[in-house]
């Protein structure tokens, strides 16, 4: 067994605390978030509440919890939007190069990349109202050119290897081509696009709840956090500096692994490795 | 090259053409009934037969779309629902606030990210790297309006270098850009942070080329070959990322008028979604997008002029 | 004079040159031959000091009085473009894509400030007009050039300066062989004008023969033997040396066993592509890669198909696999029409083995799926034990060992590889094997062997081959038939030894005139001769 990059440890146990916390809080919280008492409000750090409470008298830490699970519900189905539909369209882009699939498929995706996920949301929810459902419909439409583009990149410098002839050869027609040839040999690329798009997916989530387009109350989400702490941020500013922290840590841990797995698969090295 | 920038400009037209119908579309179309949707409650028959009369419902799908475009090409945006007044000058107003945010904060995500990158590239694998490296790490994971709140707390609030938020209009220009100064750093560093990388990624690749190792045979030193021959070719990568940024930038901007209670595009819009008032989110997502679309032709101008290789369309 | 002491070289404590010793004299070209791995670039590299981290060089180099070896990095880059040049491999990514071709020259005259700009560009014009590329404007960019011109231009930015040595680290492998005639030509005669030294690195010890003075033979880091190329070639005192020669002149042993019925059959074969585009909805006019080519190929024969790139023989071979469709034409395999939508049963009597041992296979599959690839064509495909047998015996009848269907590509040498290729191609019983630039990619010695497999297995198993080389030499020594193709059609069509000596078409004469040839009569033994 190879020695494993530290960086994907690292971040892989970063990452691994958040989602353990959101597991868990569909289990059990400290205290119930949905019930505001008033009469705990603002309570300092320690005692009952581990990271003290709002303004509402919420615990901090609860909602840190069921916030996490938020966001990545959201960031991680985004991406299942994302590879779902994106990869398909970038391999069959990439199998029938230059006839009109691909130019469909390629103007298709300049079009999606023209609106930022915060246009999309804003669209959607002017006629949809805003929800976590919209959030993710948002951040995974504007996902899909994203690995739509990566498939198609990484799939169009294999089509020219002479392995793809020799499979021609033997028969094979392009769709199984692009099953048995060309997209385990991808996996990789995609692997470490979904991570980098994971943690993107949260801080869009964060973004998206901040303004109010996201999921609505009473779901708790880090972004919403900060905006409530806004009002608060001269007087209570941790209120604003703990969920911005919980941000931090969750997308630094998902990028720290990722850039472990870019190492860890990179062929090159994995040749070297044995 | 003239021939190129006009084949992009047409791919430009037609890519504005194709984000209109879609966002033409989803306003007018999805809803069913806008002027019943925007009435929400109070959609009594008489008040929506009113407001179609007033919003022009009453032609095609076809004639609609023509008239809302024509109408754009000549600058009328239509009248605001909520607020009863053009929304040309609505937007007028808070373009002023928006557009320059974007490009300040560009500029200097630009300019800290440049010599960072290359200070990266060169001194790989020294602590100076790894510095950098874990620098921009944590760059990348900071919310930038979480860190404009931050410093906010720092620098307004205990410092009192800067005013903690609002916006004094164009006619002080210093004061303009003073207002406009946290918030421009708040968006730029983490797309500092981006930039810096993909430089830094985007030297080592050109630094592994085979005509870097034939500038060093004519006695080029490390450093010549980097400037002379490394930079210009990185610039390809970095050029499609900045392009890409504006359009992050833009959303931000709007999002972290919050923060800093600036009069931008993002108020107008947030408020015309909680009121329902399509009119102004139309008109403003299209201006969007249309920013967008423009620096994409902008980035694709700027590829040409760098890589010759584009050129001979 | 350049002399070059016990030169030792280690990377990361891996030994690359062990006690390497030589002489160039001035004006004098001096050819260092060796296959992959040798140490020849290596050597090259250390005297440049341009050698990668890790690099631990000891020895000395003195090029007149100048003791390289003891130069800091500043004073070497004073010396490099100025006393000592040296140009590579590969042309066409030698030059910066994005500045023009007359800066890259005038660079070389800017940074040794031997000039001011204006005077700089005036010699670099100057310089390229003596490589001869007088009629391309200065302003081109190295992507409006071809692999040969661009060679050109490196070669003028190394030479501005009259440097008195120039090392050129095989400059003309990537190139066709009427441009490696003419390179070689150039660097001869600027060698002669210039009184310049040339230290000339190659695996071809047919170039070294043409063209040096002195040779030594390098093998795994060590010279083996080293003096007059004459006496060199002649004597071959080292069994290396020996092996190499051999190698490189190898005809494997073969009947000729051609019978009269043609198998394939092409008759006037179009293959047009559409052309490039012109702007948003215009495309030029189509391109005729294949323009009325016809031959056949007979039962048990050896045809081959020379050709410089360019010519159209890829896409020939692609649409005689069948992958794509003909525009003109009709080719017949065994009676029945070749195309895109020939039956599988059909496809599986025309197998192919392609040029790049390290492109053509997958490399997340195991050998034994991969050499059983070809199944997918027959009807009902074996699986388990049958497969696995099946897989045993093409592996076995390419001298591998059964035991390696378990392993992964990447765990095998380049001359390994191309014989797993060769089992795939042998997997489903074909008749017609298609063997593009099959060796080009590989080692001498290496190619050597694989061409007696190619003989045997053509022999044993009964096959027809189509060989498709732009290499003279492979073509010579294991085809009966050739033909020469040259921009779409076939200008010459004959048994190889009678085109190969006497030549008809003028192009078939160019290509053999610029092949450099090893003259065995001149340079066997004479006891092998007996």
């Amino acid at each position: 067994m190879s020695r494993l990059p530290a960086s994907l440890i690292f971040g892989a146990a970063v990452s691994a605390v958040f989602l353990l916390a959101a597991l868990v809080s569909f289990l059990w919280v400290p205290h119930d978030v949905t019930n505001l008492v008033i009469a705990n409000r603002l309570q300092p750090a320690g005692g009952a509440f581990v990271l003290g409470t709002d303004q509402f008298g919420r615990d901090i830490l609860s909602m840190l919890m069921v916030g996490a699970r938020t966001s990545i519900a959201v960031a991680l189905v985004a991406v299942g939007i994302g590879i779902v539909l994106g990869v398909p369209l970038g391999l069959a882009a990439a199998a029938t190069r230059g006839s009109l699939l691909d130019e469909v498929i390629m103007r298709g995706n300049d079009l999606i990349f023209a609106f930022p996920s915060l246009v999309i949301a804003i669209l959607i929810t002017a006629v949809f109202g805003p929800s976590a459902l919209n959030a993710i419909l948002a951040i995974g439409i504007f996902n899909i050119p994203v690995f739509a583009r990566v498939a198609r990149g990484g799939a169009l410098s294999l089509w020219t290897l002479d392995y793809i002839l020799a499979a021609r050869t033997a028969g094979k027609g392009k769709l199984r081509i692009s099953a048995e040839h060309i997209l385990p040999n991808i996996a990789n690329l995609l692997i470490v696009q979904a991570t980098i798009q994971f943690s993107l997916g949260i801080l869009a989530e964060a973004a998206l709840s901040y303004v109010g387009l996201g999921a609505q109350p009473p779901t708790p989400s880090w972004g919403r956090m900060l905006a409530e702490a806004q009002t608060m941020i001269y007087t209570h500013p941790m209120l604003a500096v703990l969920p911005g922290l919980a941000i931090v840590l969750m997308v630094l841990g998902l990028n720290l692994m990722g850039d472990g797995l870019r190492d860890l698969l990179d062929p090159r090295l994995r040749r070297a490795r044995g | 090259m003239l021939r190129f920038i006009l084949s992009r400009f047409i791919s430009l037209s037609l890519s504005l053409a194709a984000a209109s119908l879609v966002i033409f579309l989803v306003i007018e179309v999805i809803p069913g009934d806008p002027a019943a949707f925007m009435l929400g409650l109070n959609a009594t028959e008489a008040n929506v037969a009113a407001l179609r009369e007033e919003l022009g419902l009453g032609g095609t799908l076809a004639e609609r779309y023509w008239g809302w475009v024509g109408g754009m090409l000549i600058g009328d945006f239509g009248t605001s629902y909520t607020y009863r007044v053009p929304v040309s000058e609505l937007i007028l107003d808070r373009l002023w606030v928006s557009l320059p945010l974007a490009g300040y904060a560009l500029a200097l995500s630009t300019l800290l990210a440049f010599p960072i990158g290359l200070i990266a590239a060169s001194r790989r694998g020294t602590v100076a790297d790894y510095g950098i490296m874990g620098g921009t790490q944590l760059g990348i994971a900071v919310p930038n309006f979480w860190f404009a709140m931050l410093l906010v707390l720092v620098f307004a609030v205990n410092l009192q270098w800067f005013s903690a938020g609002g916006f004094p209009g164009w006619q002080d220009p210093m004061a303009a850009i003073k207002a406009l100064t946290l918030p421009a750093i708040a968006l730029a560093l983490p797309q500092a942070s981006i930039l810096a990388r993909v430089m830094r990624s985007a030297l080592l690749d050109t630094l592994g080329q085979d005509y870097i190792r034939t500038a060093r045979a004519k006695g080029l030193s490390r450093r010549q070959a980097v400037l002379r021959h490394a930079l210009r070719n990185a610039l390809i990568p970095v050029l499609t990322i900045i392009g890409l940024q504006f359009s992050f930038l833009l959303a931000g901007a709007i999002i972290i008028e919050n923060v800093f209670f600036l009069p931008g595009l993002g108020r107008l819009i947030f408020q015309g979604i909680t009121q329902r008032d399509l009119v102004v989110v139309e008109s403003v997502t299209m201006l969007l997008v249309f920013a967008v679309i423009l620096v994409t032709f902008l980035v694709d101008i700027a590829y040409a002029a760098v890589d010759p290789r584009l050129r001979r369309k | 004079m350049i002399e070059i002491e016990h030169l030792s070289l280690a990377i990361h404590d891996t030994p690359i040159l062990s006690d390497v010793s030589l002489q160039i004299g001035k004006g004098e070209i001096f050819g260092l031959v060796g296959e992959s791995g040798s140490g020849k670039s290596m050597t090259a590299l250390g005297l440049m000091q341009l050698l990668p981290d890790g690099a631990e060089l000891v020895g000395q180099a003195r090029l007149d009085e100048i003791d390289l070896l003891t130069k800091s990095e500043a004073q070497m880059c004073a010396l490099r473009g100025n006393e000592l040049s040296m140009i590579f491999q590969e042309p066409m990514t030698a030059l910066n894509p994005v500045q023009t071709i007359g800066d890259q020259v005038a660079e070389t005259l800017l940074i040794h400030q031997a000039a001011k700009p204006s005077g700089a560009r005036r010699i670099a014009r100057d310089r390229l007009d003596r490589v001869g590329l007088s009629h391309i404007g200065m302003d081109s960019y190295p992507h409006e050039l071809s692999g040969g011109q661009r060679q050109r231009v490196c070669i003028a930015a190394a030479i501005a300066l009259h440097p008195r040595l120039l090392i050129a680290d095989e400059p003309t492998t990537a190139l066709d062989v009427t441009t490696q005639a003419q390179i070689l030509d150039l660097l001869k005669e600027l060698v002669a004008e210039e009184d310049m030294s040339l230290l000339l690195i190659t695996h071809d010890l047919a170039v070294v023969a043409d063209m040096a003075d002195r040779i030594a033979v390098m093998q795994t880091g060590q010279i083996v033997e080293q003096g007059p190329t004459a006496d060199v070639l002649r004597e071959q005192r080292h069994p290396y040396t020996r092996a190499l020669f051999e190698a490189s002149s190898h005809q494997p042993e073969r009947q000729d066993q051609a019978a009269p019925e043609p198998l394939l059959q092409v008759r006037d074969v179009v293959r047009t592509y559409p052309g490039r585009r012109n702007g948003l909805i215009q495309r030029g006019a189509p391109v005729r890669a294949v323009d009325g080519v016809s031959f056949d190929l007979h039962a048990g024969e050896s045809l081959g198909l020379v050709g410089e790139s360019g010519c159209g023989k890829s896409t020939l071979t692609r649409a005689i696999l069948g992958l794509e469709p003909v525009q003109g034409g009709a080719i017949t395999a065994f009676g029945k029409e070749v195309g895109p939508e020939m039956p599988n049963a059909l496809r599986s009597g025309i197998q192919v083995v392609f040029q790049d041992p390290y492109g053509s296979f997958n490399p997340r599959w195991r050998v034994e799926r991969l050499v059983a690839e070809p199944f997918h064509l027959m009807p009902t495909p074996p699986s388990g034990a049958e497969r696995r047998d099946r897989v045993a015996e093409a592996l076995s009848a390419v001298q591998l060992s059964p035991d390696d269907m378990t392993k992964y590509p990447h765990e095998f040498s380049g001359g390994q590889r191309q014989r797993i290729a060769i089992a795939r191609a042998l997997i489903t019983h074909p008749d017609i094997i298609v063997l593009d630039e099959a060796v080009s990619a590989l080692d001498v010695s290496v190619r050597a062997r694989i061409l007696d497999l190619l003989a045997d297995l053509q022999e044993q198993l009964k096959l027809s081959y189509l060989f498709i080389s732009h290499d003279l030499t492979v073509v010579r020594a294991i085809t009966d038939r050739v033909l020469v193709m040259q921009a779409g059609k076939i200008v010459e069509e004959g048994d190889t030894e009678t085109v190969f000596s006497a030549p008809r078409h003028s192009y078939t004469q160019k290509l053999l005139a610029a092949a450099p040839v090893l003259d065995i009569a001149k340079e066997t033994p004479l006891d092998a001769l007996v």
